[in-house]
């Protein structure tokens, strides 16, 4: 091996330790067959997750967490289509305003959101709750799932819906019959995309939930009274959870990439 | 005379600062077959829009079947149309993406599978109803994008340089099944391109585009051969064009002082006169014997090329530095350097009025 060689993968490795230690040492305590999640290890155990399992307010935050994910991300990826599609497809002027517009909140960090938010409902006479957290969860999303759909809207599907009105399609059926069928892939992967950070988003959940909570408020709730292997066993099924969502998207988006070859 | 199925009136598009359509009238009669032929530019695909009602026109009406369909949406016009990328839905199997138009207008299922598998033998493609577009090859694609817009029936068929993405073996095959489709459907086909070759094995009727403006429009022997304007001469294939001045004019008959030499051409016209004239190279007679033609003179072969089918040689000509353009046949003894002497058939020489 030349050395050259041996100094990237060296460095590689070192990235990636980096990056996953910590959470490979999380997952690893909370198999920990003991009461605090610190060296040493004391061997292999699912008590924690037993206990996770048992634990009425984890699962029912479990429960909230997949509610507002589903159900936000839901509402973000149909309102960032049709913001897309009117956008590529109506050419309305000062188009790339509104597209500046449309992506802009990207850039505000979620704690001014959150607070924005928690003026505005308060000003408004909406009390905190799931819904406030999910509509927090639309104003994060809707930009980047605008953002994910307009990127595929190109002259080529402009064309094939062009084909479906020449067939007769009225603007709706072509919508629903051929512009959505043919954006799945990308639909879905917004999707996921939308629903992993709604499921582990922390400061705009803390900030406008009261009773039911998500999990990732639950967690931090759980933190005060110190830490706990049952916390590590709840972060390993939130990050196995991501993983595997972020693996669907990338398969969603390869399998897209070959069909079009 | 038949029936005029499209009828543009004094129709025009202008983009912006552009000028994409000068302000035209064209009739296409029912069942005709009809090439716009230009390049890129022309003004031939925004024409075809605008019959197929993908662009509206600046000024001027569109009639089609004797309905004012000006201001209809494409999906109201008894139009169809083959896109140039094909536009099929990748979604969809092959029998739902011809069974589509149907779908829309109402036809129950079996109903429109039947038809769909009935337009998809037309083209070719016998059993592949059950296949994704992704699974076709472009020449697959290209057909199940004729049948799917034959499957509706339209009045017209607007084709935009179908044929563009194929191989040319591929294309010539296409080009021959084009025809014996329209023959056997009998629906009038309007058909963009921009390969004169295709046009002329193709249509019935070429409209040569140039500048937004209608150059000549006739029939392919007569647009070949006898080209009403110096810019279709050219566009049509190679060719030999001389100007001159009329040195002599008698009834019907000009003398035409050229730069290879003064000709007698068949033309009226006054003493004076600027005329432009164009002879194909393939019409050059080389040391021809007979009466009738009119002699070029002599000439000394400067180039030649084998083009397989024909032999292209460049010869040089009277006084004044002429230069034509002559097509033998490809065992022609021509070699540069060697002399030859040129006549050509007064009837094939072409008089350009503009």
């Amino acid at each position: 091996m030349k050395p050259r060689e041996l100094v990237v993968i060296l460095y590689l490795t070192l990235a990636i330790v980096f990056i996953f230690l910590p959470v490979a040492i999380l997952v690893q305590y909370s198999f920990q067959d003991g009461l605090v999640p610190v060296p040493p290890f004391r061997g292999f155990s699912l008590r924690w997750y037993e206990k996770m399992l048992a634990n009425r307010k984890l699962m029912e935050a479990l429960g909230n967490s997949v509610v507002v994910g589903g159900v936000s991300s839901f509402a973000a990826v149909t309102l960032g289509f049709l913001a897309a599609y009117g956008l590529a497809r109506g050419r309305p002027r000062h188009a790339g305003r509104l597209q500046f517009g449309l992506m802009a909140p990207l850039t505000v960090p979620y704690i001014i959101i959150g607070l924005g938010l928690l003026s505005t409902f308060g000003a408004l006479g909406i009390d905190r709750s799931l819904l406030t957290v999910g509509i927090g969860h639309v104003v994060i999303n809707l930009p980047l799932c605008f953002a994910i759909v307009y990127s595929q809207l190109g002259e080529h599907q402009a064309n094939i819906e062009r084909a479906a009105h020449d067939l007769g399609a009225s603007d709706l059926q072509a919508l629903l019959l051929v512009t959505a069928p043919m954006l799945w892939p990308t639909l879905l992967a917004a999707f996921f995309i939308s629903f992993t950070l709604s499921w582990d988003e922390f400061v705009i959940a803390f900030l406008l939930s009261r009773f039911d909570v998500t999990l990732p408020v639950v967690m931090w709730n759980m933190l005060n009274s110190g830490l706990n292997p049952q916390l590590n066993a709840v972060g390993t099924l939130v990050f196995a959870t991501s993983i595997g969502l972020v693996v669907l998207v990338a398969m969603l988006l390869m399998s897209r990439g070959g069909r079009r070859g | 005379m038949a029936e005029q199925i499209v009828r543009l009136v004094g129709v025009s598009k202008h983009y912006a600062e552009m000028v994409a359509v000068e302000p035209l009238d064209l009739d296409i009669v029912a069942g005709e077959f009809v090439v716009l032929l230009g390049p890129s530019g022309s003004g031939k695909t925004t024409i075809l829009s605008m019959i197929g009602g993908f662009a509206a026109p600046t000024a001027g009406r569109v009639l089609i079947a004797g309905e004012d369909v000006t201001d209809l949406p494409p999906a109201k016009r008894p139009t169809a149309t083959v896109f140039q990328d094909y536009a099929l839905f990748p979604h969809m199997s092959v029998r739902s993406n011809v069974a589509f138009g149907l779908a829309m207008r109402k036809v129950p299922k079996v109903e429109r599978h039947r038809r769909a598998d009935e337009m998809l033998q037309l083209v070719g493609l016998e059993g592949f109803g059950g296949r994704g577009v992704h699974q076709l090859s472009g020449g697959q694609r290209q057909r199940v994008a004729l049948a799917r817009a034959i499957a509706v029936e339209p009045k017209v068929l607007l084709l935009d340089e179908p044929l563009g993405a194929l191989d040319l073996a591929l294309r010539r095959q296409m080009q021959e099944e084009l025809v014996r489709i329209q023959k056997r459907l009998g629906t009038t086909f309007v058909h963009v391109t921009h390969d004169q070759e295709e046009a002329m094995s193709i249509a019935d009727r070429i409209v040569v585009m140039n500048r937004g403006r209608i150059e000549d429009a006739g029939p392919p022997s007569r647009v070949y051969l006898r080209p009403a304007s110096l810019f279709t001469a050219c566009f049509m294939g190679e060719s030999n064009i001389l100007t001159g001045e009329v040195v002599e004019a008698t009834s019907g008959v000009a003398l035409v002082k050229t730069q290879v030499g003064t000709l007698n051409v068949p033309v009226p016209a006054a003493i004076g006169d600027r005329v432009t004239l164009s002879i194909r190279p393939e019409q050059l007679l080389v040391d021809h014997v007979g009466a009738g033609a009119l002699a070029l003179g002599s000439g000394t072969i400067t180039e030649t090329s084998f083009q397989g089918t024909h032999l292209r040689a460049h010869v040089a000509i009277g006084a004044h530095g002429g230069d034509l353009l002559l097509r033998a046949p490809a065992a022609a003894a021509l070699a540069p350097g060697s002399t030859v002497k040129l006549a050509v058939q007064p009837a094939d020489i072409a008089v350009l009025n503009r």
